[in-house]
C-alpha cells in the first residue's frame, strides 16, 4: 500500500466481502436445502437456516440414492468419479512425462512431427468431435467401461508442454554426470529426473484431478449402465426428474457431495494449486 | 534444445508411443472422420451416403436456427467473459491492497474453481427456480418482477450466463492477482508522489500494465464460454426454451445424438474446430509475447 486512505480501506474490505458473499451464497443455499425434508422446499420462500433432516438426507443419499432416478447410491457414484479422476490424472501424468522425456532428451527422426501431433490435441476438445469419437470408442467395444471413460481423455498437450518446459531447465551437467557414472537413459529418468519433477507433478496432479472429477459430457455419452454413473453427470438426472417431485433436498445434497472432494483438494493444497494453475496455462 | 542427449534408435519411439497412439486413435482419427463425413449426406437408415461437396455447410449457414445459435453463443460468450473478468479484476485489485488477512480472503475466493460447470448450473438453477428459488422470490418481493426462465428465453440465457461467470471468477481472480503483484511497486509510488489519485493510478498505470494478462484471460474465457459450458446448458435448460440457450456446442450434440443428422453434426464440428484452432493460434502467438514481456 502506498498511502493510508481509511475510506478506501473500508471500501476494499467491502468489495472483498461482497465478492465472497456472491461466491458462497449458492453453496450456502444448497447446504441449507440439503438439511430439510422435501416438503419444506415445496413452497416459497424456502428456509435460509438449517433444518433437522441433514443426517437423514445424507444417509439416504449415500446408501440408497434417489429412488425416482433409479436409486443408485451416491457413494457408488462418488467411487466411480474417484476412479475416473485418478485414472485420468495418473494416465495423463505418466504418458506426458514419458513423451516429454523423449522429446527433450533424444534426437530422433520425426521428433518435431510427434511434437506437433501432441500440440494439435489442444485444438480438438471432446465437445467439437463428439460423434466420431463416440463411434471410435463404440467400435473398440469400450462403452460402459472404466477404460472407455478414462483412456480417450488421457492425451495431454498441456502436461507434456509443462514437463518439457521443466526438463529444459534441468542442467545438462546432470546428464553428463549420469553418463560418466554409466547410467542409462531409463535409470537417469527414474533416479534423477523423476525426483526433480516432484513439485511439478504434484501441482499438475491437483489441476488434473479437478479436471477428471468434473468431467460431464464424456461420462454422459459413454455410460448407460447405472453402475458406472459418475456423480457430476448423475446429478443431471435428478434435476430433470426433480421438477415434478419434491426431491430438491436430495439434489442439493448430491451437489454438495459432488463438490466436496475437489474443493478440499484445492483448499488443502492451495499453494501447489496456484502454482499448477498459473504454470500449466503458460 | 539440450546440448547433451542420450542415444538410442528405439527408446524414444517407445516413450512417445502411448501418447501418440491415444492422440491418433481418439483425436486425429475422429477429427478426420468429422472432416470427411461433413462432405457426405447419409440416408436415414445409414445404408448409403452420397458425396455432396459443401452442401452440408450451405444448408448449415442458410439455417436460421444455426445462425441464431451463432448469435446466442456470441452474446453468451461475451457476457460471461465481461461479467467474470470485471468482477475478478475488482476483487483482485482489492485483494492486492489488503496486507493483513490477504490469505484468508484468497482462500474464500478461489474455491469455486473446483466446482464443476454442471454443478454451478444446478446451483443457480435452484436459486432462480420460478416457484421456490430464493432469487426469483426476492425479485418478486422487492420489484414485483415475475422471473420465469421456463418461458422467457432471455431470462434462461441470463441464468446460464450468471452460472458460467460465477464459476470462472476465481480463475480470473488468480491470474489478475498474479499480474498485479508483478507490477513494480516503484511505479505506483512514483505516481503517488506526483499526487496521482488511486483511481488515476489504476487507469493510467496499473490497467495498461495488466493488458497482457487481460488479453490472455480474454481468450481463455471465450474458449471456456464457447466450449466448456456445455454441461451448464445441458444440465439446466437443455437448450430451451425455444432454442434460446442452444449455444454451438450444445447444438452439435443435439443434432448428432438427438436429431441423428450426422452430416450436419459433422459440418458443425468442422466449424467449431476452425473456431478453436483460430483461438488457440491467437493465444499462443500472444503467450510468446507475454514471456518476453
Amino acid at each position: 500500500m502506498v498511502e493510508n486512505r481509511p475510506l478506501l480501506n473500508i471500501l476494499t474490505h467491502l468489495v472483498l466481502i461482497a465478492g465472497i458473499v456472491f461466491l458462497c451464497f449458492p453453496v450456502w443455499m444448497a447446504l441449507v436445502a440439503s438439511t430439510h425434508p422435501g416438503e419444506a422446499l415445496a413452497r416459497s420462500p424456502i428456509p435460509m437456516w438449517f433444518g433437522d433432516q441433514g443426517f437423514e438426507n445424507y444417509r439416504q443419499l449415500l446408501t440408497g440414492g434417489v429412488p425416482a432416478t433409479g436409486g443408485v447410491p451416491v457413494a457408488q457414484m462418488m467411487w466411480n468419479s474417484l476412479i475416473m479422476a485418478l485414472g485420468i490424472t495418473i494416465g495423463k501424468i505418466a504418458i506426458s512425462l514419458l513423451s516429454a522425456y523423449a522429446i527433450v532428451y533424444f534426437r530422433f527422426p520425426f521428433r518435431m512431427v510427434f511434437f506437433w501431433l501432441i500440440f494439435i490435441t489442444l485444438m480438438l476438445p471432446v465437445e467439437v468431435r463428439i460423434l466420431p469419437t463416440y463411434d471410435v470408442v463404440a467400435s473398440l467395444g469400450m462403452l460402459n467401461s472404466h477404460t472407455g471413460l478414462i483412456l480417450p481423455l488421457i492425451a495431454s498437450a498441456t502436461a507434456t508442454f509443462l514437463f518439457r518446459q521443466f526438463f529444459l531447465t534441468v542442467p545438462d551437467e546432470l546428464v553428463e554426470a549420469a553418463r560418466i557414472d554409466r547410467a542409462g537413459p531409463l535409470r537417469f529418468f527414474w533416479d534423477i529426473l523423476l525426483p526433480l519433477s516432484r513439485t511439478n507433478i504434484a501441482a499438475l496432479f491437483i489441476i488434473l484431478f479437478i479436471y477428471g472429477w468434473n468431467q460431464y459430457l464424456w461420462p454422459f455419452l459413454i455410460t448407460t449402465d447405472q453402475d458406472l454413473y459418475t456423480i457430476v453427470m448423475g446429478i443431471q438426472r435428478m434435476v430433470n426428474v426433480g421438477e415434478g417431485l419434491p426431491i430438491w433436498h436430495l439434489t442439493m445434497g448430491t451437489a454438495i457431495l459432488a463438490m466436496i472432494p475437489p474443493v478440499i483438494v484445492v483448499l488443502a493444497m492451495q499453494r501447489l494449486f496456484v502454482k499448477g494453475l498459473v504454470e500449466s496455462e503458460k | 534444445m539440450k546440448r547433451v542427449v542420450f542415444r538410442s534408435w528405439w527408446l524414444p519411439y517407445l516413450l512417445v508411443a502411448p501418447q501418440i497412439a491415444i492422440t491418433l486413435i481418439f483425436f486425429i482419427w475422429p477429427a478426420y472422420q468429422a472432416l470427411e463425413s461433413s462432405l457426405y449426406i447419409e440416408d436415414a437408415f445409414g445404408f448409403s451416403r452420397n458425396f455432396v461437396w459443401f452442401e452440408n455447410f450451405e444448408q448449415l449457414f442458410s439455417d436460421p436456427g444455426y445462425l441464431r445459435s451463432f448469435k446466442t453463443t456470441l452474446i453468451f460468450g461475451l457476457s460471461v467473459t465481461f461479467l467474470s473478468m470485471s468482477m475478478a479484476l475488482g476483487l483482485a485489485v482489492a485483494a492486492n491492497r489488503v496486507i493483513r488477512s490477504a490469505t484468508a480472503y484468497r482462500t474464500f475466493l478461489i474455491w469455486p474453481y473446483a466446482v464443476a460447470p454442471a454443478l454451478a448450473g444446478v446451483l443457480w438453477f435452484f436459486m432462480m427456480n420460478p416457484t421456490l428459488g430464493i432469487v426469483a422470490y426476492w425479485l418478486e418481493a422487492m420489484f414485483g418482477y415475475d422471473w420465469n426462465h421456463y418461458t422467457s428465453g432471455t431470462e434462461a440465457l441470463i441464468m446460464v450466463t450468471i452460472a458460467a461467470a460465477w464459476k470462472q471468477i476465481s480463475y480470473n481472480f488468480l491470474f489478475f492477482l498474479a499480474g498485479l503483484q508483478s507490477i513494480p511497486k516503484s511505479l505506483i509510488e512514483a505516481a503517488a508522489i506526483d499526487a496521482a489519485s488511486p483511481a488515476r493510478r489504476f487507469w493510467t498505470i496499473v490497467f495498461p500494465l495488466l493488458s497482457p494478462t487481460t488479453f490472455f484471460l480474454l481468450v481463455v474465457n471465450l474458449v471456456y464460454a464457447f466450449f466448456d459450458t456445455f454441461a451448464i446448458i445441458h444440465a439446466t435448460t437443455s437448450g430451451g426454451p425455444a432454442d434460446a440457450t442452444s449455444i454451438l456446442v450444445y447444438r452439435v450434440y443435439n443434432t448428432g445424438f438427438v436429431g441423428q443428422d450426422y452430416g450436419s453434426s459433422a459440418a458443425q464440428s468442422v466449424v467449431l474446430m476452425a473456431l478453436v484452432i483460430g483461438m488457440t493460434v491467437i493465444q499462443f502467438r500472444f503467450v510468446e509475447r507475454r514471456v518476453n514481456y
